[in-house]
């Protein structure tokens, strides 16, 4: 079993979440797409660290980091949503367009 | 005397001035007779440390720098500029002639006052001009120099552009009315400024030439005439540097052509101001040339030096028939000083010891002569309210003391022997037939020496021609009937020292040579090798 | 001290050498034996004493009780006395002395003022002391009321001061002192009435042209102490005697004509002689002791001081401007008399018998003739300072100073028409007066030139003997149209107070007896103490074993025709009164009334065309030109600084405000592709990163 099949699970994994990020008009499906993503780079972290054999295991406690700060993420995240929602009764993105130029 | 010895008591010299100036700002401007009161005391006071200065000189050492500060009191340490001041035999009498000109200007203002009034400014801007006077006398830096050289400047600015004469004067050519005060002022700040700039480029080009003889840079005149003396400057480099000194100090001397500003200047001055130009300002440039252009450029002055020379001559008698053809009075005297100063500039040219001891003397004898003259003309047109000549007549029976003082001064102005101004002009004549050899152009100096002697003719011509018109014949109906006061306490306090002064050099021009030429011996010696 | 031993053992050295040559040249040398003590080395108060009298006077003399004439007088006074006791001790045992106080070193120059005593100046000191003094005692009475009494007595101690000075010098700066001092003073008294232009415009003339001789006086100076390398007259004698080769033989005939033409200025020489008529606006006194008797005979003592140089007997000096010297000399004596004979002002007449005279003199040395040259020097300035004052006493006495308004004052002044006539007797030279002796030496020298190599001195010894018929033929007029005839004028003539005439008898006394202390033949004490100086050198002129009867066979009868003439055209009533006195002789009067267009010459030529045009031409180039140029570059400036502005505000600017409008315009463009859409953003930075991606793996 080499990196390759790990890489490709972690970039499919990475795909589903940008275009989750990009297509889904609801919000919280948006912030789901973002933990896709941060578990493909998890992924990506975990297996680099085993191929390099590295000492310290920063990969392993990187992913640790991010797990920790997904986790803090969402739940910041949520709770922009929830406001957002009960300000305007609605949670798509499309809408949310105060930084229109 | 310690503190005196090692450049306390000159520092003093030069900026007790300056603190005077602004202690008289300080005082309200009401306290007039307080205000004069205190800017004499501080003239005096800075005579007096000058006169001490000149006692305790060592005269068997005069071509030493002495009373000095040290050559590294670090000034502004960035470009190496110091606070390096002293006094040789060259300098020493132009210090004491600025000190003793200060002062009599001074009592001279105390009952002479320029209009509009405000002793209070004109005191403290005589002040200002007294130390810039002195300071570039004494500065061996050439960056102090330059500070000090432009210090002079804007004291003498104001003086003209306020104190002036408020004639509209109509400029030919470009067909300007404008008041005459306005007019001089502005010519003699852009004219000494456009000089004094190409001479900071001068000065800058020497400070970092001076790198490749020396292994750093230098501003010091002592250590640039060593390197100067030892051939570092040469090619067109050196043409350059010396161009561009040449018209910082010829614009200041005046030399012809670059004289115009002059007779503007003085003709528009207050007394005071023209006294104080002729006196002293004017000897600025010729000791530059004598101080810094010959010792740090000793091959380009001798590859100038017939320009000079014929610069000179042209100036003496052009000056002196410009003069006949006057009939403003002060104006005369202003254009007699482009001709006296053309001899200074003659025996400097010769580039020999006798050449520049008579230069010195020129110099001395002129700022005593031709103060004396402008104040005398200041005073007549102050009582007549004219200084047209042709209005003017008889004035020794109407002020028969002013005029026997007139006619002293215009005695001593055309170089009559046994006064100070004859040793000047026959001293420069004697160089001339005999110059540097190595300027290799005898000839032609003897050729300018003819010249020169016809232009001591000219000058008899021009004074003889205003004392016949000011002073002889019966007053016009003009004035016949007008009471004048004759020459009063004041005037004769200022004017006694210019006298005796003038007679005292004549008699015995030791008191000038002594100082002078051992000075000038070592500095030939030095800058041409004999 | 030890200066004065070098002296004193060179003077004794040079002696014992040159004994053989001083005899050849025909003079007597003599060691003198008084060359120290008191009295040489407080000699200088002869100079000093004067000088401060002037001061004084100038400063204090209105308060004195004769109103500062006592100090004037006193002062003269002394100078006479110790002129006189240096005269006789000179004429007893001879006497050589220098003292010199040093006034500054210059390069390789010393400066020095001192005072010379030797025969020479000892000659100048009793003359300026004794005829001074008597001038000083007459002038008293003939400036009494005088509006500027004491100011004139400062201004005559001034100039008997400067004259001393000169005539002490030991070196030629304090000569040139001496020589511009007394061209002030001459300057000062000739203007002494400026009110009235015309004197003013006298001394102003006489002031330049002296000026000019100055200029050249100076520039001769010059070279000589260039070229010797020192301004003593010992130096440059040194090397004249010793017939060095070097810079001064280089520039000896330079040196010599510049001198010599400083000379001419102060001596009043064709063509520089036109200021000494015209200096006779001046008071009497003044034209009696400057303008005869010293002052104008500084140049012959001049070339005198300097013989040595001119007589080069190396022959590698100035020995070629003697014939120059001798052919102005000799033009002057002639040119000038000739002008004498046309004037109608008593004054002027004598004043150009004085420039005819001070002829003589110059051409005297230009033959060589030291001795003669000095010796009508001396004996001149008795008589013709006797006939100035002479002619003073009567413009006293008439109040005018033309001759037609004189006539007959014969037996209304006797004192002052006996002593003239002494005078003129002196001047024409009628043995056994004065002036026979001293211009038949000169005579005589000439001949002597002539026949000895200078040819041009034969042509000029005819002019001597033309000039001494012209002399008597112009005083003969002169006296009769003033003392015989009748009197014509309006003031009543009375003769002068014993102030002035005891002076004039003093004067006469020695116009009469002065010449006899050189009579050829009998007794040549003059020529033996003037020769003080001449153990340092022969002064190779020559002198007449006895009476040169050949000359004086021709020359006392031309002059007695001169007077017979004078006195047939002027001296008888011949037709009326009014045709004597107005009588013009046809030819001569309308060729001399112009002066020969000189003053006219040099006013029109040269004073005019440089006061006017050429000064205006200059003041005008000037203001215009030069000035022009400075006014222009102004000018110019300002336009340059005007574009500048229109340059800067539209371009420069302008520029700065387009590329600010461009961001503006660009910035509004840009924002249309701010949706403020998320996940569009996201979009855009995921193709960034493709993009960069890409890129860095295609580099």
């Amino acid at each position: 079993m080499t990196i390759i099949q790990f890489l490709l699970v972690g970039a499919a994994l990475f795909s589903m979440g940008l275009y989750g990020v990009i297509t889904r008009r609801n919000a919280v499906l948006v912030l789901a797409s973002v933990e896709l993503m941060l578990a493909a780079v998890n992924i990506n972290l975990v297996s680099f660290d085993a191929y390099l054999q590295d000492q310290l295991n920063s990969g392993q406690i990187f992913s640790l980091f991010i797990i920790a700060l997904a986790a803090a993420e969402v739940g910041i995240g949520i709770a922009i949503v929830l406001m957002i929602y009960r300000n305007r009764q609605s949670a798509d993105v499309d809408e949310l367009n105060l930084m229109k130029g | 005397m310690d503190w005196f010895e090692n450049g306390w008591g000159l520092s003093l010299i030069v900026f007790l001035p300056v603190i005077g100036a602004l202690v008289v700002l300080a005082i309200p401007k009401a306290k007039e007779s307080l205000i004069k009161w205190t800017a004499l005391a501080f003239s005096l006071v800075t005579l007096g440390l000058t006169i001490t200065l000149a006692v305790q000189f060592d005269y068997s050492a005069a071509d030493t720098y002495q009373f000095g500060t040290a050559m590294d009191t670090t000034w502004i340490s960035a470009i190496n500029a110091n606070f390096h001041i002293g006094v040789d035999g060259i300098s020493l009498p132009m210090v004491v002639l600025a000190a003793f000109i200060t002062v009599l200007v001074i009592i001279y203002s105390f009952n002479h006052w320029p209009e509009p009034h405000n002793p209070k400014l004109l005191l403290a801007f005589v002040l200002i001009l007294a130390t810039g006077m002195s300071g570039t006398f004494v500065a061996l830096d050439l960056v102090l120099f330059f500070v000090f050289f432009e210090v002079v400047l804007l004291p003498m600015y104001f003086m003209i552009g306020i104190w002036g004469d408020r004639g509209i004067t109509e400029v030919p050519i470009v067909n300007w009315k404008i008041e005459m005060r306005l007019y001089a002022s502005l010519k003699f700040f852009v004219f000494t400024l456009f000089g004094s700039a190409f001479m900071l480029l001068g000065f800058i080009a020497l400070y970092f030439k001076s790198e490749e003889a020396l292994g750093y840079r230098s501003f010091s005149m002592i250590e640039l005439s060593d390197i100067g003396a030892a051939g570092a400057f040469t090619g067109t480099f050196a043409f350059l540097v010396f161009a561009g000194l040449f018209l910082g100090f010829a614009v200041k001397v005046p030399m012809w052509p670059l004289h115009t500003w002059l007779p503007d200047a003085h003709t528009a001055a207050p007394t005071i101001g023209s006294v104080i130009l002729a006196a002293v300002l004017l000897k600025l440039g010729t000791y530059a040339f004598i101080r810094i252009a010959i010792p740090i450029l000793p091959g380009q002055a001798i590859a100038w030096a017939p320009f000079i020379g014929i610069l000179a001559v042209i100036g003496i008698i052009y000056g002196s028939l410009a003069c006949l053809a006057q009939t403003d009075m002060k104006r005369l005297i202003a254009y007699s000083s482009v001709g006296h100063m053309g001899f200074v500039m003659l025996g400097i040219a010769t580039m020999t010891d006798i050449g520049i001891n008579a230069a010195i003397i020129g110099m001395v004898a002129h700022g005593l002569i031709t103060g004396l003259l402008f104040f005398i003309a200041g005073s007549m047109a102050h009582r007549y309210h004219t200084r047209d000549m042709t209005r003017l007549g008889g004035n020794m029976v109407l002020m028969p003391k002013m005029g026997v003082l007139l006619g002293f001064a215009a005695m001593a102005s055309l170089g009559l022997p046994a006064l100070a101004g004859f040793w000047g002009e026959f001293m420069a004549l004697l160089a001339s037939f005999n110059p540097l050899e190595a300027i290799e152009a005898t000839s032609m100096f003897r050729v300018l020496m003819v010249l020169g002697a016809i232009g001591t003719v000219l000058t008899a011509g021009y004074m003889l021609y205003m004392l016949r018109n000011v002073n002889f014949g019966e007053p016009s109906q003009e004035w016949a009937d007008h009471k004048f006061e004759d020459v009063d306490s004041y005037e004769w306090l200022a004017w006694a020292p210019l006298v005796i002064g003038t007679i005292a050099i004549g008699i015995f021009p030791k008191i000038v040579f002594g100082a002078t030429n051992d000075a000038v011996v070592g500095l030939v010696q030095k800058a041409f090798g004999g | 001290m030890y200066q004065f031993l070098a002296l004193a053992s060179q003077i004794v050295l040079a002696a014992g050498d040159e004994g053989e040559q001083v005899k050849e040249g025909g003079s007597e040398a003599i060691v003198p034996g008084i060359t120290s003590g008191v009295l040489v080395e407080w000699a200088w108060l002869i100079v000093v004493v004067p000088i401060v009298a002037a001061f004084v006077i100038a400063f204090w003399g209105k308060k004195m009780p004769f109103k500062g004439w006592e100090a004037a007088w006193g002062a003269i006074g002394f100078v006479g006395l110790y002129g006189t006791v240096l005269f006789v001790l000179n004429a007893s045992q001879g006497i050589l002395y220098e003292g010199t106080v040093e006034i500054a070193e210059i390069g390789d120059f010393t400066l020095e003022w001192g005072w010379m005593v030797d025969g020479l100046s000892i000659m100048m000191y009793f003359l300026i002391g004794v005829v001074g003094f008597l001038v000083f005692t007459y002038a008293k009475g003939y400036m009494k009321g005088d509006i500027r009494f004491t100011w004139f007595f400062a201004s005559f101690s001034l100039f008997a001061g400067g004259m001393l000075v000169l005539v002490s010098a030991p070196n030629l700066i304090q000569l040139i002192v001496g020589w511009e001092l007394v061209g002030v003073s001459s300057y000062l008294l000739i203007a002494h009435y400026w009110e009235d232009y015309a004197n003013v415009d006298a001394g102003n003339k006489a002031f330049m042209v002296n000026k000019v001789a100055d200029a050249a006086l100076f520039l001769g100076a010059i070279i000589m102490a260039v070229s010797v390398g020192s301004f003593s007259f010992n130096d440059v004698i040194d090397v004249v005697v010793k017939g060095e080769e070097g810079m001064l033989s280089q520039y000896a005939f330079w040196a010599g004509l510049l001198i010599f033409i400083g000379a001419m200025g102060k001596s009043a020489q064709f063509p520089l002689h036109v200021w000494l008529p015209d200096a006779m606006a001046g008071p009497t006194p003044v034209s009696a002791l400057m303008h005869a008797a010293t002052m104008v005979t500084a140049g012959v003592f001049l070339l005198g001081r300097l013989f040595p140089f001119y007589i080069d007997e190396a022959g590698i000096f100035a020995g070629d401007v003697r014939n120059i010297i001798i052919v102005i000399g000799g033009l002057t004596l002639f040119l000038a008399g000739l002008l004498a004979i046309v004037q109608n002002d008593i004054k002027k007449v004598l004043a150009y018998s004085t420039v005819s005279q001070l002829g003589y003199m110059v051409a005297a040395m230009g033959a060589g003739a030291y001795t003669a040259g000095l010796f009508h020097l001396f004996t001149h300035a008795f008589f013709k300072g006797l006939l100035f004052l002479g002619a003073g006493s009567v413009i006293h006495a008439v109040h005018s100073n033309n001759m037609s308004d004189m006539g007959g004052l014969r037996k209304k002044m006797p004192i002052t028409f006996w002593t003239f006539i002494a005078g003129t007797l002196a001047l024409i030279g009628i043995f056994p007066f004065a002036g026979f002796f001293s211009k038949d030496e000169i005579l005589a020298s000439m001949k002597f030139a002539g026949e000895n190599g200078q040819d041009v001195a034969n042509f000029i010894l005819i002019l001597g003997i033309a000039g001494a018929f012209i002399t008597a033929f112009y005083m003969t007029r002169l006296v009769a149209l003033t003392f015989f005839g009748t009197y014509k004028g309006h003031a009543t003539p009375h003769e002068s107070p014993k102030m002035m005439s005891y002076p004039l008898i003093g004067l006469a006394f020695f116009a009469v007896t002065a010449g006899w202390i050189n009579f050829p033949g009998v007794y040549t004490g003059f020529t033996t103490w003037l020769a003080t100086r001449v153990p340092l050198t022969g002064m190779g002129d020559h002198h007449a074993e006895g009476l040169d009867w050949s000359l004086v066979l021709i020359v006392t009868p031309v002059v007695l025709i001169g007077v017979a003439i004078g006195w047939w055209l002027y001296g008888k009533d011949k037709k009326s009164q009014a045709a004597r006195d107005t009588f013009r002789i046809p030819v001569l009067w309308p060729l001399f009334e112009n002066l020969y267009y000189i003053d006219d010459f040099y006013m029109n030529g040269i004073v005019r065309p440089t006061m006017g045009p050429i000064a205006n031409v200059v003041l005008w180039w000037d203001r215009n030109v030069v000035d022009g140029i400075v006014n222009g570059v102004g000018l110019g400036s300002l336009g340059v600084a005007k574009a500048v502005r229109v340059f800067d505000q539209n371009v420069v600017d302008g520029f700065y405000n387009e590329i600010g409008a461009g961001v503006d315009e660009l910035g509004s463009g840009m924002r249309k592709s701010f949706t403020g859409r998320v996940q569009q953003y996201a979009a855009f930075s995921f193709v960034g990163v493709v993009v960069i991606a890409v890129l860095f793996i295609i580099l």
